[in-house]
C-alpha cells in the first residue's frame, strides 16, 4: 500500500516509528512534486507492506504522532511472479488450475498466455500471479506446485523470488 | 612427481597430451584402460600410448590391469579418471581406497566415489596423511571447488546456483535460438558429441544433481545423497515454452540450486532473465555463489572437454606437489 503525506518538517521521521511498531515493512520513500502549478509543497509517498488487519492501528498511531496522511492507496497486489506451465493444460481443466490460486483471496492470476500447438501434444502457458505479500506469493506457488503434481504439469519457476 | 592414470578416455588422454605439450615435471609410471595396462617406473612413453589408443587398440598389455597399477606401480598420486558410476562408485571407489591405503594421494574427475563416499574417503586420506582432490568432478575447467575452499574460506555461503550441465545448456540454447523441438536439439547435440547415446544421465538432471551433492557434502557441511535432490529434467520442454519466456526477455535454463540453511537441493528448469550472468550459451557452465563477506560471485567456463577437464586435474596435481611431494 501507499501512504501519502505533506512533506512538512518532521513528518517523515514521525511516520517511520508507527510503521515499524505495527510490523510494517517500508519498501520505498518517494518525494513527488504534485503539479508544476501547485504550491511549493512536496508530497511524500511511503510504499509499504503491512500485515493483514493492521491499517487501522497504524492510522491511529500516525494521528497521535501528528502525521497528516493525505491519501491511502491500497496497492494490494505488490508482488508479481511469472511462471511457465507445460502439459495437457486444457484437458486438466485450466480454469480450475487458475481458480485454485484465485480462491485464496490473497493472490490472483492476472495474466495467462496459452499456446496450443496441436490437439494431442502438450500445450504451454505463461501465467502471472500477483499477491499482497511475499508469504502469500510463496503460498500461491506452493498451491500451483501441488496442482501441477496432481495434473502432471511441468511448472517452470523463476530463478529469482518474486 | 610420479603419477598413475586409471582411465585413458577423453580426460585421461587430455592429461597425457598436456603433460607432453608442457613442461609440467610429471612422470607417468602407471596407466590402465578397461582392457590393459602398463607399469614402468622409468616413465611410460605417453606419445606411444596415445598413438596405440587412437588406432583403436588398448593402451598397454593385457596382463596388467587397473588393480595392478593401483597396488604395484610406483607413484605419488593416483589419477582416477574412469567412468562415473553413481550407483556404487565402482570400480573407482576400490581404486581410490587402494591408493589411499598405500599412502598415495588421489586426484579424480570421477563423480561417483566423491558423491557417494566422501566422508569415508576424506577420513581415509587424513589417516594416511595424503590429499584427496576432486576439482574436475564439478564444472570441468572452472576452479569452483578451489575457489570455495581456499579463496572464500572465511565466508558463509547462503545460496549457490547455476548451470552445471553443458549438454542441457546446449539443448536449451538451440531450442531458444532456432525454435528447435527438444528432440531436434538433442539429435544435434548427439551429432556433435555433446550428448551420449543414452542421454538420461544429463537430460534428467542426474549429472547436475550429483554435482550438487558433491558441493553440499564436501564444502557446505551437508550430508546428502542423490535421492535428496528434487529433480526435474528438460525432456518435457516445448519450443512454445521458450517462446513464451522470450516474450518477457527471459529464457529457460536447467538450474542446480543449493540453499544450505533450508536444506534445499534442487535441479529444475527455471525462467531466467536473458541479461542474467548465468545465461551462458552452448555447452558452457556458470555458477553463482552468494556469500556474506565477498558478496555474489559468478564463475563461467567450460564444464567439460578433454583438455579443459585435464586442466582441473593438473591444477590439483600441482597443488599437491607444491605442498607435499618431495622430489620428483
Ligand atoms: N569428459 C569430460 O569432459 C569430463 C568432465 C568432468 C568429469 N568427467 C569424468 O571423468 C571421468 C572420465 O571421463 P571421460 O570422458 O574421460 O570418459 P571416457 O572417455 O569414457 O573414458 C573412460 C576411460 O576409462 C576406462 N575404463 C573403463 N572402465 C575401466 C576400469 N574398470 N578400469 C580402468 N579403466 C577403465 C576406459 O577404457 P577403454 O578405453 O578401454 O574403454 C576409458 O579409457 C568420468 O568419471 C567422467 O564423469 C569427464
Amino acid at each position: 500500500m501507499k501512504l501519502e503525506m505533506r512533506d512538512q518538517p518532521g513528518q517523515l521521521v514521525a511516520a517511520l516509528q508507527p510503521i515499524s511498531a505495527v510490523g510494517g515493512n517500508i519498501i520505498a520513500v518517494i518525494h513527488q512534486r504534485e503539479t508544476p502549478a501547485a504550491t511549493e509543497t512536496l508530497d511524500v509517498q511511503i510504499v509499504l507492506e503491512l500485515p493483514e488487519g493492521r491499517l487501522e492501528k497504524l492510522l491511529e498511531l500516525l494521528r497521535e504522532q501528528g502525521v497528516n496522511v493525505v491519501r491511502i492507496g491500497e496497492e494490494r497486489l505488490l508482488y508479481e511472479c511469472t511462471m511457465i506451465m507445460i502439459g495437457h493444460l486444457m484437458h486438466t481443466d485450466l480454469s480450475d488450475t487458475v481458480d485454485r490460486i484465485d480462491t485464496t483471496g490473497s493472490a490472483e492470476v492476472t495474466e495467462l498466455s496459452l499456446v496450443m500447438p496441436a490437439i494431442s501434444s502438450p500445450s504451454s502457458a505463461r501465467i502471472t500471479i500477483r499477491s499482497t505479500t511475499r508469504d502469500e506469493m510463496k503460498r500461491a506457488i506452493r498451491i500451483l506446485r501441488s496442482v501441477a503434481e496432481q495434473k502432471h504439469l511441468l511448472i517452470i519457476e523463476p530463478l529469482e523470488d518474486a | 612427481m610420479r603419477i598413475a592414470i586409471l582411465g585413458f578416455g577423453s580426460v585421461g588422454r587430455g592429461i597425457a597430451r598436456a603433460i607432453l605439450a608442457k613442461n609440467l615435471d610429471i612422470t607417468v609410471t602407471g596407466l590402465a584402460d578397461s582392457r590393459s595396462g602398463i607399469i614402468d617406473p622409468a616413465g611410460i612413453d605417453l606419445a606411444a600410448a596415445l598413438a596405440k589408443k587412437e588406432n583403436g587398440g588398448p593402451c598397454g598389455g593385457p596382463d596388467v590391469g587397473p588393480a595392478d597399477v593401483v597396488a604395484k606401480a610406483d607413484y605419488d598420486v593416483l589419477v582416477e579418471v574412469t567412468p562415473t558410476n553413481v550407483d556404487d562408485g565402482e570400480p573407482a571407489l576400490g581404486h581410490i581406497r587402494g591408493a589411499l591405503g598405500r599412502h598415495k594421494h588421489v586426484v579424480t574427475s570421477n563423480k561417483g566415489p566423491i558423491a557417494l563416499a566422501y566422508p569415508e574417503l576424506r577420513d581415509l586420506a587424513a589417516a594416511n596423511g595424503v590429499f584427496l582432490k576432486y576439482e574436475a568432478t564439478v564444472c570441468g575447467a572452472i576452479p569452483l571447488i578451489h575457489a570455495m575452499q581456499e579463496g572464500l574460506a572465511g565466508n558463509t555461503i547462503s545460496r549457490l546456483y547455476g548451470v552445471f550441465n553443458g549438454t542441457c545448456n546446449y539443448i536449451l540454447t538451440r531450442m531458444a535460438e532456432d525454435s528447435l523441438t527438444y528432440e531436434q536439439a538433442l539429435a544435434e547435440a548427439r551429432e556433435l558429441g555433446y550428448a551420449e547415446a543414452d542421454p538420461t544421465y544429463d537430460v534428467e538432471g542426474i549429472d547436475a544433481g550429483v554435482k550438487l551433492v558433491i558441493l553440499a557434502n564436501t564444502i557446505l557441511d551437508m550430508r546428502t545423497a542423490l535421492d535428496d535432490v528434487e529433480r526435474t529434467g528438460i525432456t518435457l520442454l516445448t519450443p512454445e515454452a521458450l517462446r513464451l519466456a522470450e516474450d518477457q526477455d527471459c529464457t529457460i535454463r536447467l538450474i542446480g540450486e543449493i540453499v544450505p540453511e533450508a536444506g534445499v537441493l534442487r535441479v529444475s528448469p527455471r525462467l531466467v532473465a536473458k541479461a542474467h550472468p548465468l545465461v551462458v550459451e552452448g555447452t558452457l557452465n556458470a555458477v553463482t555463489v552468494e556469500t556474506d563477506l565477498a558478496g555474489d560471485l559468478t564463475f563461467i567456463g567450460k564444464g567439460a572437454g578433454s583438455v579443459e577437464t585435464a586442466s582441473a586435474v593438473i591444477g590439483d596435481l600441482l597443488y599437491i606437489r607444491d605442498r607435499h611431494v618431495q622430489g620428483s
